[in-house]
Parts: C-alpha cells; structure tokens; sequence
C-alpha cells in the first residue's frame, strides 16, 4: 500500500485549508455560487437531487483496513451511516452538509485519503484491475504504474483545464478487467517478444453519448518512456480537443473525426520534444514506489478443511463456486465480497459492514482489500484454509451472497434516486431483477451474465458493455427503459447493440424474463454464455423474445 | 391559439444542506412542496424566479417548476423528477419522505 510521504500529506493538508477557507467565503456570501462551484468540484462535492455528494478517491481501488474504518467513521459522523461504491473505484457519500466538508476532508487525510480530482475536467482517478497483485493470469501488479499517474496527474498545473474529463486505466493481465479500451487512456502492461516489459497504449475508448472502442496508439511503449509519451497525448488533446460542444470534447471525439494514424503522428513527434524535459525514466520512478507494493509473505502451507466444509454446507460450497477467483499463489483465493444482496442496491456498504470487512481484511487477507468496478469488494490475499471461517463471519452481516458474475450481480448507477443528471432510476429496477430471477431460482441455471444500467446517456453503469444493458430515459414523463444486447468490456471489447424500443418499468421485467428464458431455450448446452449465445446467433431471437407482437406479426 | 400555462413553482436547493426547497407567497423558502407559491402566469413566474434568484447566499440554483394542482388547491409535481425531489431516493427512507410535513400536500 502507498504511503503518503511528506510531500503528499502537506499538499493534501494545504487543499482541505484552501477549501476550508473557499467554504467559508461562500458561506459568508464573498463567493457566489457560480464562482463557487468549480472550486468544490475541483474537490468532489457535487450538489445532487436531494443534497450535497462527496465522491472520495480510491485510487486503482486499493485499501486497507485503516482506510476502510475511516470510510466508515465520516459515514456515521457525517452521513447517513453507509457509503456508495461506484463504477470508477470511489466511493459517494450521498448527505454530507457543506459546512462539514472541510472537516469530512481533514478526516480523510488522517488515513492518506482524499477528493481531489474525482471532479471536473482533468485527469480523473486511476483505475486498475482490482485482482492486481494477486491474480493468477497477472503479468505485472499495474498498482505502481497507477500510483506514478496518481503522483504525475494531481495536480498537474497544465492539466488543470483539459477540455473535458480524462479517465486513465491501467491493467497487468492480459485478461482486462479493468475495462482499459473504455477510457481516454487505458495501458496494458505487456512484454514484447524479446521478454521486456513495456506498455501498450490506447486512447479514445469511452461510453455515454458516443461509445467508442480504445485504439491502440502504441503498440509497445518501453516502460522508461511512459509519462513523456502520456504527457504527449494529454498536450496533443488539450489543444486540438474541441471546447465548442461539451458532447464533442472527449479524447474519444478527437480520436474519430481526425483518424488513429494522424493523432498517432502528433502523438510521436510531440513524444520526441516531451522526453527531452523528463529528467528521470519513468522505469525508475515506477521501481521506486514498487517498494510500497511488496507483496505480502504468504504462508507456505496445505489447505486444509475447506472440502470438509463445503462437504457440509451447500451455502459455502456455491459461495465458493460463485465469489472465490484462482490465486497466483495455489493455497491462497482471491475473495470477492458482493456488495449486491439480493433486493439491495449495488454497491452500497452500511458502516458496520465496512468495519467488519476491515476487521477481516486483517485477520485473512494481509490487510488488502480492492474495490471493483464492478461495485463490488475484494480481500485479495486469502489462504483457502480460511475460507469457512471468512465466510461466515461474512454471513453474520449479509455479506455472503454467493452471486458474483450472476444475474443479480448488477452494475447501477444512483440514477435519479440521488443523481441530478439522471434521466430515469436505476436501482429500483436492480432490486427488481435481482429479486424477481431470485423468486425464480434460476440464477444458477442462467450462469455467467453482466446486467450493467445506467439511468442516462452518461452511461455511468456501463450499460454498453453489458451483456445485457439497460438505459434509462425519460420518454414524454414517463420513465423508459432501453435495452442493448452483446455489449462487452474485456479485451474484446464490443458496444452493445439496441435492441428496438424502450419498456416503461412495469413492461421491463417481463421482458427481460422473455429474454432469459429464451436463450436458456435456444443456448448450445448448459455452458454456453449469453453473450456466446448471442455471438452465435445474433440478435434476431432475442428481438423476437422481446418484441413477440412484432415478431407474430 | 396560445398554449395554456401550466403552473409553475420555484424551487432551489438550500446551500447548507442541499435539501429540495420552495418559495412561498411571503418570498421565504420552504421545504414543503405543499407551501409553495402557485404561479399561474409567465410573468408573475418570472418575477418570482428573479426574487428567489438574487438569494444567493442561502439557495443554489434557482428554478421554475412545472406543477399541476390538486382537488385541495395545492401543488403537485408534474414530472416524476421533481415528485423524487418532494419524497427522497427510493432504495432508503431517507430524505424528505421522512419529513412529516411533506406527506399533508
């Protein structure tokens, strides 16, 4: 886990006291609210439907119990007792009133935390895969690779102004789970054929309004030259990025109207000026914060009484089939902790949850814990001989739902239960498929499937890349539902494709009940995934499940 | 023929607390949907629009919403934006749901 040094601490220090003292001015009326709001959102605080939102940064989504206590400490004293973790590895408080802002960000920064740049348009928060470091497929931890953008992105005085946000993700595996060809920037850390690690980069992915898939820009960038090349590609787009239209000013716009070669020329011949002002290679700055990420000293030892247990206890068994992932490390498992019981809203954790997955993330998992974009929780470093017990302990505050990658292991957005830009809700119609196909029992039955909604074109939930999306609109005052199919965010990442017209929310559930019910109809044999099923055989017999009128017609 | 008017609130967010608020006939913000001023012309909700806004120092975001009236005379939301933002979030009773004084409107 990073340390703050010195450096970072007084930095952090001295912005909570500048907004501290901005607070106060707009208090006290020297600040109007115009002048006022880019310097809160410059430091997380948006104003939302029914109150103020506090978006905290988790960067690459690594905690440890410490951090997670605090978490949970500003939820009790300053929120509602629960926190929201979203889709970028954060986590939102959702009523925190302005004059303790200063003093929710005091708190963090006891524990090395902050809400800088979770707002606005700069480099936002970097994302990684949240089995970094522990993964059996891993190439490489990509956390000091995140952490050396951490460093080199805060703060940045000529990235301050972009001409929108920039997300940048970072993934060690070839397997992606960190949905790299969705953002601005994502990097995959690679080795090319003569075994030397580098990088490969690609640039102009996103969702919302105009979904893009990333292109790769570089195919092997050595790993000396990261941040001159990225810095290239951040100068390349703050100057030719338009600034007219707020819906053409990603990088993603950028990369399409003028084409991936010429920006890749831009990009290289800006490259070559930039390297000339990076004193150290970036190599060397990535080795020296790899001494924060040293692996933790995993016991060498047999595990032992899990197959009894599980022998014993069917609930354990499924929950280990469902939420357990191949360590690097045989004996030990990568445990995945759903933060999406059935009924509840995704990713939401009451403080007495955070505090007990503290407490176990120091008992069984060497003090790590993750948090996935997916919303959900991770303890990384598990000896498998720990499991019954992990489980239930975990069981003792319902956290043991044995879902994840299932229907009801659904991404939302808060939609317009909290958030002001939201077209429709999304976590009512999570609750409702998770607790409709759980009536149903045939969550194990549908197997693997990403259900992702978001409640506007924004696509916070990622709704393009799920297997099944669903986007909420407002048609006419009426709540819609609009559903895409075949999306994907790994590796091979593909957009989702709209199935036809929208659902209001009474007609969405039965259709999406048509829609599994014909694929577990028409799939080759029980193995075959919806998005395989799909992939094989087109979009044609899930229109007709969902549009049977049309289809008799 | 020109289109009928359809009554309008005003309504902003407290700047402390960010709660949902509402001007009333006396120019003072409330919380209750229910004691808000109903304004049946363009102008009339111009003019209160432009009163409320100048309250910087205590609102943020100052709006006209749509709103149709009720058997009692009061006002309701017409969208269902605006009627989440006279209860509260629909996962949790939080918010103003959990105001008895809304539930009289």
């Amino acid at each position: 886990m990073y340390l703050y040094n010195e450096f970072d601490d007084k930095f952090v220090r001295a912005r909570v006291n500048q907004f501290r003292g901005q607070v106060e001015k707009r208090l006290d009326g020297s600040l109007t609210e115009d002048e006022f709001k880019p310097l809160r959102l410059m430091n997380g605080l948006y104003l939302q439907l029914h109150a103020y939102m506090l978006r905290v940064a988790i960067p690459y989504g690594t905690l440890d119990s410490a951090k997670m206590r605090q978490l949970a400490f500003i939820a009790d004293k300053w929120d509602k007792g629960y926190g929201h973790f979203t889709t970028r590895q954060n986590i939102q408080y959702n009523w925190p009133k302005l004059k303790d802002v200063p003093e929710i960000l005091d708190a963090l920064a006891d524990v090395g935390m902050h809400a800088i740049q979770t707002s606005g348009n700069c480099i936002r928060n970097v994302t990684s895969d949240h089995f970094a470091g522990a993964a059996a497929d891993e190439i490489e931890d990509p956390r000091p690779t995140s952490e050396l953008l951490r460093q080199w992105s805060t703060d940045h005085p000529e990235f301050q102004f972009l001409p929108r946000k920039f997300k940048i993700a970072v993934t060690g595996s070839p397997n992606d789970r960190a949905v790299t060809k969705a953002h601005d920037i994502g990097i995959r850390m690679i080795r090319n054929d003569a075994g030397e690690a580098g990088y490969e980069i690609i640039v102009g992915g996103g969702l919302g309004r105009s979904p893009f898939v990333g292109k790769v820009v570089r195919e092997f960038l050595p790993r000396e030259d990261l941040l001159p090349y990225l810095e290239a590609i951040l100068q390349v787009y703050n100057l030719s990025g338009r600034r007219d239209n707020k819906y053409k000013a990603r990088i993603k716009i950028l990369v399409h109207e003028t084409g991936i070669e010429e920006i890749k020329v831009a990009v290289e011949k800006n490259f070559l000026t930039q390297k000339k002002y990076f004193q150290a290679p970036s190599d060397a700055l990535v080795s020296a914060i790899e001494d924060y990420f040293i692996p933790p000293k995993l016991i060498d030892e047999d595990v032992k009484g899990l197959e009894e247990a599980m022998l014993k206890n069917p609930a354990l068994r499924s929950f280990v089939d469902t939420n357990i992932e191949e360590h690097r490390v045989p004996e030990y498992a990568i445990v995945s902790i759903s933060l999406k019981p059935i009924g509840g809203t995704p990713g939401d954790a009451t403080s007495e949850q955070m505090r007990l997955i503290a407490d176990l993330a120091e008992k069984y998992s060497h003090d790590e814990i993750r948090i996935s974009h997916e919303q959900n929780l991770i303890l990384p470093h598990v000896h498998k001989s720990d499991i019954p017990a992990l489980y239930d302990e975990l069981k003792t505050l319902g956290l043991a739902t044995a879902n994840i990658g299932l229907v009801s292991d659904i991404i939302a957005c808060p939609g317009m239960d909290y958030c002001a830009l939201a077209t429709a809700r999304s976590i009512p119609i999570a609750q409702e498929i998770s607790t409709r196909f759980n009536e149903l029992k045939l969550e194990h039955e549908i197997g693997k499937i990403k259900i992702k909604i978001s409640g506007c074109i924004n696509a916070c939930g990622h709704h393009h890349v799920g297997h099944i999306g669903i986007l909420g609109l407002d048609k006419a005052g009426i709540e819609n539902y609009q559903i895409t199919l075949g999306g994907d965010g790994t590796q091979n990442m593909t957009i989702g494709e709209r199935a036809g017209p929208g659902f209001s929310a009474e007609e969405l559930m039965p259709a999406l009940e048509r829609l599994i019910a014909a694929y577990l109809d028409i799939r080759e044999n029980d193995d075959e995934t919806f998005l395989n099923t799909y992939r094989r055989l087109g979009q044609a017999p899930f229109k007709a499940a969902l549009y049977p009128e049309t289809a008799d017609a | 023929m020109a289109r009928a008017f359809t009554p309008k609130v005003v309504t902003a967010n407290d700047l402390l607390e960010g709660d949902v608020i509402y001007f009333n006939a006396n120019n003072k913000w409330v919380r209750a949907l229910s004691d808000a001023a109903i304004l049946t012309e363009l102008e009339e909700a111009n003019a209160l629009l432009a009163i409320a806004a100048k309250d910087i120092d205590s609102i943020v975001g100052a709006y006209l919403a749509d709103v149709k009236i009720d058997n009692a005379g009061k006002p309701v939301p017409a969208h269902f934006r605006e009627e989440f933002r006279t209860k509260g979030p629909s996962n949790y009773f939080h918010g103003k749901q959990t105001e008895s004084n809304t539930q009289k409107a």
